[in-house]
């Protein structure tokens, strides 16, 4: 993605600052906290920036990482390096535990579920005896390399700060993969991914533990640094000053967690200790002044601080092309070719009393391109969402090379070679063309989430962008592989779904109106191309009501009115036909 | 147990759901309208409950003059999205709003203050004063950010949430106050001793809850709000001023806080910081509800309520932990039921 030179130089950076003559040790405590908050809220950054799930539990699981080692390393006398990878799979486990529970719940449920269990758990760290009750334990033993013990805030830092480095370089890798684009998917809803083969529970799963192991790492390092853990930073109030440290720093950015963590800190340090001098007096003046800076911040940049200092420094989008030499597997073909791709019976769906689609028959064979064709409103997408699993059907079956596919779920019907394109485009606007393209290929690909993470993917994740460049390319979009999707005009975005559909390598493409918004060249090269799809042995079913484009482009035509089939046949019949001519002209045509 | 223990337990969670169903109405209404989670309700409660202890004591109490100071910034607010096009009524009338009202407000209050008011004027001031600070709160810290998503909504609101609470220690000190009963007298009926506060307490949750019923049933302006819910844009393409609508939500959001304040303070000594937690149990009920049904919060509100005291009859230690672990059979049940539907966010 980017070139590794800023990290570098921020790493040793950070490792000159120690070194520096006259460095004040309180400077360096601080450090430490905003390396301890930067860790939770690099893992918020990936879960609700990235994800969109927004959570108000992160505390907790620093609580369960901190807990875990002071008790083994108090009450049973492990050694701290044994208990951190103990802590990290406490953390990890419950929130396994935890998100069984909460990355079910859908919208505004799921911060409010978090909220809730943030709370709970809190509480039981106050109360349960072998915990240490409201006072916590103390005398936790320091972190120590031989003889030498981290015993000060200036030697256990750079334990933290590796941690940091070391945990934003992984996060980075992870979202720069396979299963990166899978998470960065999340956020514009469920259908597209799941339509490409992403398994999104699995995928909010893999971001929950993944914050929740950052968490409990922070945790851990606390508990080492502090020597002592109490129930107070675990708290709902901590919960939600991680979530605003991730909002303020820019919530999408993992360096934006590590700035926005440095940005609270600091203030928070500066408003404790300069305030009172400025305006003496009782209690909290310096929450007072926090609360109105948060709010006056959010008004003047509500996407966060980092995007605002990155849209500061010239723009370089790197773009080196893929090498499209490389080859990607053929998706696997089933055995036994029949001639029918897609057989359509009597298919139904009724939503309460309204019949979307009423017993709808059709096929589509190998090689050949169905319109299907209606007025608004006929159920012509409803249709397509039953062939693509997104709908099941009230009553009806749906067959694909003879086996029933009735109740697959969208992920199993693309692993049987149908891919599709939506009506209303659903591309992630903030990743590349050839990023969104690349989510197509998602099933042809193998590599998991700890393989990125440690970049032992770079084999398997370059013959998936170069199969994803080649697409680009046949759909004739190759100049603008680079560009944010959501700078396209919509008729470019249609084409990229277009090229997304066909990186899964199908043998049918189901098209929802791509032709709409295209100029009139476009859509003699949209034309042409589908045609060469067709020659090349897949075949085309798709909805569009430019009747211009169809007639000349369609081997067959099927018409639907009000849910229902009116006629079928090649496009001379249909044009003649008085049903069709009666529902898109009326009665007295 | 026996009957009378538990006849006092349901009694006790009865008198604390129905304030948490208040709480819990005013979040769904201000959350449906505007798409904040009004994490300050809590704040309005203390607010509420400590102004009207406050002046009940003879004290002069700090919100009212932090009622002016929202105002001048309201109107500062007013006067800076309005710059292009300022005309002599548009500022009139801002300044009589924002300015002019909260000032006799002040004066009254002071007025008042120094010869210890009868109870109904404390009320009215202390509700007075906590309504407006809800109304100019909307206009200064979330009317600008109307259009964001909703988890910056929420920030704002937390931050908003550490302001009040920070203030409310300066204005009302560490200490916590009670405050005279709205009602005095009580009567027995069998083993139970109903205090007049307790009636108060049901006689006013009811009212809500029907007057609530009524204004979204029956009133344009409820409808005006109910479609602000259902779809921001198409409400403002019918012609409906969202802005006016989320400025009544925060208002009856404000008022319901302060009354529910008001209805406590007799009951339970409050501190400046007791609201967070009043407001969170409110949260449950409301979660409870689903975050769009009134009746349902109101039943589930009831529900906390009973839990609350019942636990904290047997297990008093892990009171709050049993009432928010409450929550996640809840929202599993709820996620099962409703499997989840496509959002189209940005």
């Amino acid at each position: 993605m980017q070139s590794r030179l800023p990290i570098l130089v921020f790493a040793l950076l950070m490792a000159a600052i120690p070194f520096v003559p006259g460095m004040p040790p309180f400077w360096i405590v601080l450090l430490d906290n905003i390396g301890l908050a930067a860790l939770v809220a690099m893992g918020l950054v990936l879960l609700t920036g990235v994800g969109g799930l927004t959570s108000f539990g992160q505390a907790a699981f620093v609580g369960f990482g901190a807990y875990t080692t002071a008790v083994l390393s108090t009450t049973y006398g492990l050694s701290p390096w044994l208990t951190l990878p103990l802590s990290l799979l406490v953390s990890g486990l419950l929130a396994v535990l935890l998100g069984l529970v909460t990355v079910r719940l859908s919208g505004h449920y799921l911060p409010l579920g978090t909220l809730a269990w943030g709370l709970g758990l809190f509480y039981l760290f106050s109360k349960l005896e072998f915990l240490g009750r409201n006072d916590g334990i103390s005398a936790i033993p320091p972190l120590s390399i031989g003889a030498f013990k981290m015993l000060s805030p200036g030697s256990i830092y750079y334990a933290i700060w590796v941690a940091v480095i070391v945990s934003a370089l992984l996060t980075m890798n992870l979202l720069d993969s396979r299963t990166g684009r899978a998470i960065r998917a999340l956020r514009r809803g469920h259908v597209a991914a799941e339509a490409f083969g992403v398994h999104t529970p699995r995928a909010k799963m893999l971001v929950f533990i993944h914050a929740a192991v950052l968490a409990g790492l922070s945790g851990w390092l606390y508990a080492h640094l502090q020597r002592a853990v109490n129930p107070t930073p675990f708290g709902a109030q901590a919960g939600i000053e991680y979530l605003f440290i991730a909002v303020v720093g820019g919530a999408g950015y993992v360096w934006g967690g590590v700035l926005g963590a440095a940005l609270v800190v600091v203030l928070k340090e500066v408003l404790q200790s300069y305030l009172p001098l400025v305006l003496p007096g009782s209690g909290q003046v310096e929450t007072i002044v926090f609360g109105i800076m948060l709010v006056a911040l959010l008004q003047l940049a509500p996407g966060g601080v980092w995007p605002w200092l990155m849209s500061l420094l010239p723009e370089r989008r790197s773009g080196k092309k893929p090498d499209t030499s490389l080859k990607l597997e053929q998706r696997p073909r089933s055995p036994g070719q029949s001639s029918v791709l897609l057989q359509v019976e009597k298919a139904r769906k009724q939503f309460g009393g309204v019949v979307a689609v009423n017993n709808v028959s059709f096929d589509v064979q190998a090689r050949e391109i169905v319109a299907l064709i209606g007025p608004n409103g006929a159920g012509k997408s409803t249709t397509f969402n039953l062939i693509t699993g997104v709908l099941s059907a009230t009553s009806g079956s749906i067959s694909v090379l003879g086996s029933k596919v009735d109740k697959a779920p969208p992920q199993e019907i693309v692993k049987l070679g149908i891919s599709r394109t939506f009506q209303h485009v659903k591309l992630v606007p903030d990743m590349t063309v050839l990023e969104n393209v690349a989510i197509g290929a998602h099933l042809r690909g193998h590599s998991g989430p700890i393989s990125s993470m440690l970049r032992l993917d770079r084999a398997d994740e370059a013959r998936l962008l170069a199969e994803a460049a080649r697409q680009i390319e046949r759909v004739g979009l190759g100049d603008q592989m680079h560009q944010l999707a959501g700078s396209l005009s919509l008729g470019q975005q249609r084409i990229v779904e277009i090229a997304r559909a066909l990186c899964v390598d199908p043998m049918l493409l189901l098209l929802d109106e791509p032709a709409a918004g295209l100029r009139h060249m476009e859509k003699q090269r949209l034309a042409s191309l589908l045609r060469d799809l067709r020659d090349g042995g897949m075949s085309v079913l798709l909805v569009e009501h430019d009747m211009g484009f169809v007639m000349n482009l369609a081997d067959r035509i099927v018409v639907l009115d009000f849910g229902t089939k009116i006629a079928e046949g090649t496009p001379a019949t249909i044009k003649t036909n008085p049903e069709v001519i009666k529902a898109y002209l009326g009665v007295a045509a | 147990m026996n009957t009378t223990i538990m006849l006092f337990l349901l009694q006790d969670g009865i008198t604390n759901g129905a304030i948490y169903a208040l709480l819990g109405l005013a979040l769904v209404l201000v959350f449906a309208v505007t798409r904040v989670i009004l994490i300050p309700q809590g704040e309005f409660v203390t607010y509420g409950a400590l102004t009207y202890a406050s002046l009940a004591a003879g004290q002069m109490p700090g919100t009212a003059k932090l009622a002016l100071a929202l105002g001048i910034g309201a109107f500062a607010f007013d006067l800076f999205a309005a710059r292009k096009a300022l005309h002599g009524r548009l500022i009139l009338r801002s300044i009589v709003a924002n300015i002019v009202l909260p000032a006799i407000v002040l004066a009254l209050t002071v007025y008042f203050a120094a010869q210890k008011p009868p109870v109904a004027v404390c009320i009215a001031l202390s509700l007075v004063i906590v309504a407006m600070i809800g109304l100019f709160l909307y206009r200064i810290a979330f009317q600008p950010l109307a259009h964001t998503s909703v988890l910056v909504l929420l920030i704002a609101s937390v931050g908003v949430h550490l302001a009040l609470q920070g203030l409310g220690l300066l204005f009302f000190g560490a200490e916590g106050q009670r405050g005279p009963a709205v009602l005095s007298g009580s009567f027995t009926a069998g083993a139970l001793r109903f205090t007049g506060q307790s009636i108060t307490v049901y006689g006013i949750t009811i009212a809500f809850i029907v007057g609530l019923w009524l204004f979204f049933g029956l009133t344009l302006y409820g409808k005006a709000l109910r479609a602000t819910a259902v779809n921001r844009l198409g409400a403002r393409l019918a012609g409906i001023r969202t802005t006016l609508s989320g400025q009544i939500a925060f208002l009856l959001a404000s008022v319901i806080g302060a009354l529910s304040g008001i209805m406590i303070v007799p009951i339970t000594t409050l501190y400046y910081d007791s609201g967070f937690l009043i407001g969170l149990k409110g949260f449950v009920a409301a979660i409870i509800g689903g975050l769009v049904s009134y009746p349902l919060t109101a039943v589930a509100a009831l529900f906390v309520g009973i839990v609350e005291a019942f636990s904290s009859f047997y297990a008093s230690n892990y009171k709050e932990v049993i009432v928010f672990m409450l929550l996640i059979p809840v929202l599993l049940l709820r996620s099962l039921a409703a499997p989840a539907v496509e959002e189209e966010k940005d």
